[in-house]
């Protein structure tokens, strides 16, 4: 079951841009692309666990700071010769605000 | 007997719903209001009667005869005030009407922003044939001015007719770019550039604050957030519209944004049906006629009995400015799982960006050249499956089914006289001519023909010329591109910028072919560089282009805390500076303290969140950045020179701090690091660094392209100076020539090798370039030489807090 919690204004983010959320299991990365999708995915590269939130964002796909992995926000899925996957969350915008989805955010220490 | 209807509002959506009643000979006597003091015309059309193109007859849609003919009861220039549902009658100003079924078609209201000002006379919105006439009576006076508050659809139609009459005008617009909702950022950018070219002035990301009158109560003026005032004899303000649902509200029908409608049109009474700009069906409200059309179809059906459901389908826009071609269809701003296909050619303006999801395309936007805007519209609307034509989709119907498209039989298929530079009109046959005559390298033939010799922009074209000419023998040359965005090199890039005057992002990716939408991590933060160095006073930087370190003024480490390194000038330091130092330690815990290679303080370990924190305490003690994270300006390391030691010739360690006092905050292609010895024993390493100084008795001895990092190698001797403020200058000037030139992430030393040694030397020694070298360098420090740490501290602290903390809910 989906149970929304409203996180944000979707201007809080910059474009190209993002944020974090705290959770109980870790921080969760926020991003707002150029054409203002939101996509929120975990805040731990699978390399060497660079935040992703400080990487940076062009088209849907995002670039680690660390060690410039690139992932497609997507599928959280490792882009070129890199082989890996992050953890992403359903996050949805309805009328400016960023909407994230509460069962998955408890769900994840359990997945 | 026949059935009274009565429709409120003679406007497009009910004109239509006429049509249809009358061609079917429906039973019904219909009475008509309208509040403009005329029957149903073409609203669209207001935009060609305003620019000349069209007259006010010519849009008419329905005249007195249509009216008389139907039996139509028109109650022209009467606005109905009031309905009242329990007798059934519409009441008008000249008095009441009763109904068996109501039909309300209002439209929707031009939204007033409520500036200081919005009342004064001369400030009108944009929506009928006052409206209309108020703008092309302007035109009528000479030297007029317009501000059109809006870069939306409207707002820039009433800009281009105002201009086509000959009256200056500028447009004022909120948001980065022109038509944000219907365009992305790269056609913004060409809208953007075609409007001035008919001159149109525009002003994005421009807050208006008010809107300032005359002593006879006109506006004079409007007034910008920044202190600007645009003078104006008429201020249009385009911003949007709100349905008209006031009298449906006021009789007590269901309404939210707009009437409330079911899929037949019927409103929450049943004998009271709405379509329009009004209504709001399954949460949507409207803004083009479209699907007013087919709510109009829907709406007749019902009012005869027939069965028919209105379904909202996608629109596409197109501006109705002469010269400005663009299209936009379906849904570009949002979605899950999307892919872009971008196609630009920066000859012809021309730009192409379609949306898949899927195999499905569900969104296209194109400028320059719309002719394929009907057939992408189309696979849109049917949700056609692209997958088998996706690789040639973005070419149009005209390449399918055939071969793909080989770009090198394209150019063996020119005739001899067709034109491959535009720049300095040289034909292909001219530059095959040149080939056979010997020029077989892309320089040989810039040298003979001159072609590609100017923008550039036609070296590919040159290129596969030289291809089809020399057949095998023609090898393509190795540069690098950029990245995979781009076929262009780092110093093609470099020239285009300056030669083409690019001043932001959307510029360069257009004008030169990326093949992305906005970039990627390597290029983006390249092109920022390029941008804010040779336009510093025009281009405002980006953060979201620049790597994490840069963009957070600390260095990340490898466990996402970051270090934090204060400047100490010229590695000096004082007692309170090391106190303050002490101090952040312990109030924020920070792990380690390490004194660097460049003499001065690491503080390693620090939490993101903390950062403003720890920045402004050490703000407090007098100390700022010390770009230990940028691409800029580092450390300047000093010895302790003639006033302590025994050898020393010069002040070297006051000279240390007058240039780093000089040179701090500036960007620069890859790190910058200076040193200064007070003799030649070098105790600073001044002869490994960027640049550096050795003292001597007689004077300066500056040496550049020095490294001890990957590489090592000494500096090379180039200039001796007699004085400080020469040292200063010609320090300044190659800074500056540096910034100009290098590739992004050369060092020194690197783009010296390139270049030249004696080329660099040229540059400098050259008075009258070395004066304008230091003055460009001033200007870009008059924008850049300023302490990141408190800026953000004041400006930027939401950077570095999380933006919601749900440690409470999910642990429930
Ligand atoms: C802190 C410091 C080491 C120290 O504790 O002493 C240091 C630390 C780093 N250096 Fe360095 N370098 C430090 C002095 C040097 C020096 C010595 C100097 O400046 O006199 C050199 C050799 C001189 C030179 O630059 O040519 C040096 C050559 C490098 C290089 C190689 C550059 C090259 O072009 O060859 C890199 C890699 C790079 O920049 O791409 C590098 C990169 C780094 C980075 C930024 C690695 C990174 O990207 O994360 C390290 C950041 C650590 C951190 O998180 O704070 N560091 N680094 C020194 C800071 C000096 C300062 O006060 O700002
Ligand atoms: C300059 C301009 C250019 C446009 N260009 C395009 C375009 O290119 N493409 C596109 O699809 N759309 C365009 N539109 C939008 C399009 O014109 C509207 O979507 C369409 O006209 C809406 O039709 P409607 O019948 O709902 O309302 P309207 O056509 O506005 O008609 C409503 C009528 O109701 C009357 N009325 C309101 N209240 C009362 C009352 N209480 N009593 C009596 N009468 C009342 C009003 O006076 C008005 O005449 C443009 C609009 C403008 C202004
Ligand atoms: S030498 Fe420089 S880059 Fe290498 S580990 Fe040490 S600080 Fe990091
Ligand atoms: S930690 Fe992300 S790329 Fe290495």
């Amino acid at each position: 079951m989906t149970q929304w919690i409203d996180i944000a204004a979707l201007v809080d983010i910059p474009r190209q841009g993002a944020r974090v959320v705290k959770t109980a299991q870790g921080c969760v990365a926020v991003f707002r692309t150029l054409d203002d999708h939101v996509f929120a995915l975990e805040d731990r590269c699978p390399h060497k666990g660079g935040p992703l939130s400080e990487g940076i964002v062009h088209g849907h796909k995002v670039t680690c700071p660390l060690h410039n992995w690139v992932f497609d926000m997507n599928t959280g899925e490792a882009q070129g010769a890199d082989n890996g996957q992050v953890g992403t969350f359903t996050a949805k915008v309805e009328a400016g605000r960023i909407y994230l989805d509460a069962t998955q955010l408890m769900a994840r220490s359990a997945a | 007997m026949k059935k009274k209807l009565v429709v409120i509002g003679a406007g497009m959506a009910s004109g239509r719903m006429l049509e249809h009643l009358f061609e079917a000979n429906a039973d019904y006597d219909v009475t008509l209001f309208n509040a403009e003091p005329r029957g149903n015309y073409n609203r669209l059309m207001l935009s060609p009667v305003l620019s000349g193109e069209k007259t006010y007859e010519q849009i008419v849609t329905h005249d007195d005869a249509w009216y008389a003919e139907n039996g139509v009861t028109c109650r022209f220039g009467e606005k109905v005030t009031g309905i009242d549902r329990d007798r059934k009658v519409v009441i008008g100003e000249n008095g009441e009407v009763a109904y068996d079924k109501l039909v309300i078609g209002t439209g929707s209201n031009p939204f007033i922003i409520p500036l200081p000002g919005h009342d004064l006379k001369g400030v009108i919105p944009y929506r009928d044939l006052e409206d209309t006439q108020s703008m092309m009576d302007l035109g009528a006076k000479p030297g007029s001015k317009a501000v059109v508050i809006g870069g939306g659809l409207l707002g820039l139609e009433a800009a281009a007719g105002m201009a086509a009459r000959g009256v200056e005008v500028t447009v004022v617009h909120i948001m980065g770019h022109l038509m944000e909702r219907q365009l992305d950022e790269a056609a913004g950018y060409l809208l953007r550039k075609s409007l001035g070219e008919k001159g149109i002035k525009v002003m994005c990301k421009a807050n208006s604050k008010e809107i300032l009158a005359d002593e006879n109560g006109h506006v004079r003026a409007l007034l910008l957030d920044d202190g600007t005032e645009l003078p104006c004899d008429l201020l249009v303000m385009a911003v949007g519209i709100r349905p008209n649902t006031k009298l449906g509200a006021e009789a007590g029908l269901a309404v939210g944004k707009g009437i409330h409608v079911d899929d037949q049109m019927v409103t929450s009474d049943p004998d009271i049906l709405s379509l329009g700009e009004c209504v709001e069906h399954n949460g949507a409200i409207f803004g083009l006629v479209a699907p007013l059309y087919d709510q109009a179809r829907v709406l007749a059906n019902t009012l005869m009995g027939i069965e028919d459901a209105f379904k909202n389908k996608e629109v596409s826009t197109k501006l109705k400015v002469t010269g400005c071609d663009l299209f936009s269809a379906g849904d570009f701003a949002e979605g899950e799982g999307r892919e872009d296909i971008v196609f630009r050619d920066p000859a012809r303006g021309v730009y192409k960006r379609l949306i898949l999801q899927g195999n499905k395309v569900i969104g296209a936007v194109m400028y320059g050249d719309t002719a394929d805007g009907a057939w992408f519209y189309n696979h849109i609307k049917e949700g056609t499956d692209v997958a088998e034509m996706r690789d040639t989709l973005i070419f149009g119907p005209a390449y399918q089914g055939g071969a793909a498209a080989d770009p090198l039989s394209a150019v063996a298929a020119l005739p001899a006289d067709a034109e491959i530079c535009g720049c300095n009109g040289v034909c292909k046959g001219k530059i095959v001519d040149a080939i056979n005559g010997g020029a077989t390298t892309l320089d040989g033939v810039r040298a003979t023909t001159k072609a590609s010799n100017s923008c550039g922009t036609c070296t590919g074209l040159v290129e596969q010329v030289l291809a089809v000419t020399l057949g095998e023998d023609f090898v393509m040359p190795t540069s690098q591109p950029i990245c995979k965005c781009s076929d262009h090199t780092h110093e093609d890039v470099r020239r285009l910028i300056k030669a083409q005057e690019l001043k932001s992002m959307p510029a360069v990716f257009q004008e030169l072919a990326w093949k992305t939408v906005d970039g990627c991590h390597v290029c983006r933060p390249a092109l920022n560089y390029y941008l804010l160095a040779d336009w510093p006073l025009d281009y405002q930087d980006d953060p979201q282009s620049r790597f994490i370190n840069e963009r957070k003024h600390a260095n990340i480490q490898k466990d996402g805390t970051f270090s934090v390194v204060p400047r100490m000038w010229g590695g000096m330091t004082t007692s309170d500076e090391l106190r303050a130092i002490a101090d952040v330690v312990d109030k924020f815990k920070i792990p380690t303290v390490h004194v660097t290679g460049g003499q001065r303080i690491d503080l390693l370990g620090v939490k993101g969140e903390d950062l403003p924190e720890v920045w402004s305490d050490l703000n407090k003690a007098g100390m700022v950045s010390g770009h230990a994270y940028s691409k800029g300006l580092r450390t300047v390391k000093t010895c302790v020179g003639k006033d302590h030691c025994r050898f020393g010739t010069q002040d070297s360690t006051g000279l240390g701090i007058n240039l780093e006092k000089a040179l701090w905050g500036s960007w620069t292609p890859h790190k910058v690091k200076l040193a200064v010895s007070g003799c030649p024993r070098n105790c600073a390493e001044a002869t490994c660094k960027d640049i550096g100084v050795v003292c001597v008795d007689s004077g300066y001895e500056i040496g550049i392209a020095g490294a001890a990092g990957m590489d090592v190698k000494e500096t090379e001797a180039f200039h001796k100076a007699a004085s400080e403020e020469e040292v200063l200058e010609y320090v300044q000037a190659v800074m500056q020539l540096y910034r100009e030139n290098a590739k992004y992430l050369d060092r020194i030393y690197k783009w010296v090798n390139k270049v030249g040694l004696d080329w660099v030397k040229e540059q400098v020694a050259d008075e009258a370039n070395r004066k304008a070298l230091v003055e460009r360098f001033l200007i870009s420090q008059s924008v850049y030489q300023k302490d990141p740490w408190a800026e953000h501290v004041e400006k930027e602290q939401a950077r570095y807090t999380p933006m919601a903390n749900l440690m409470m809910e999910a642990a429930e």
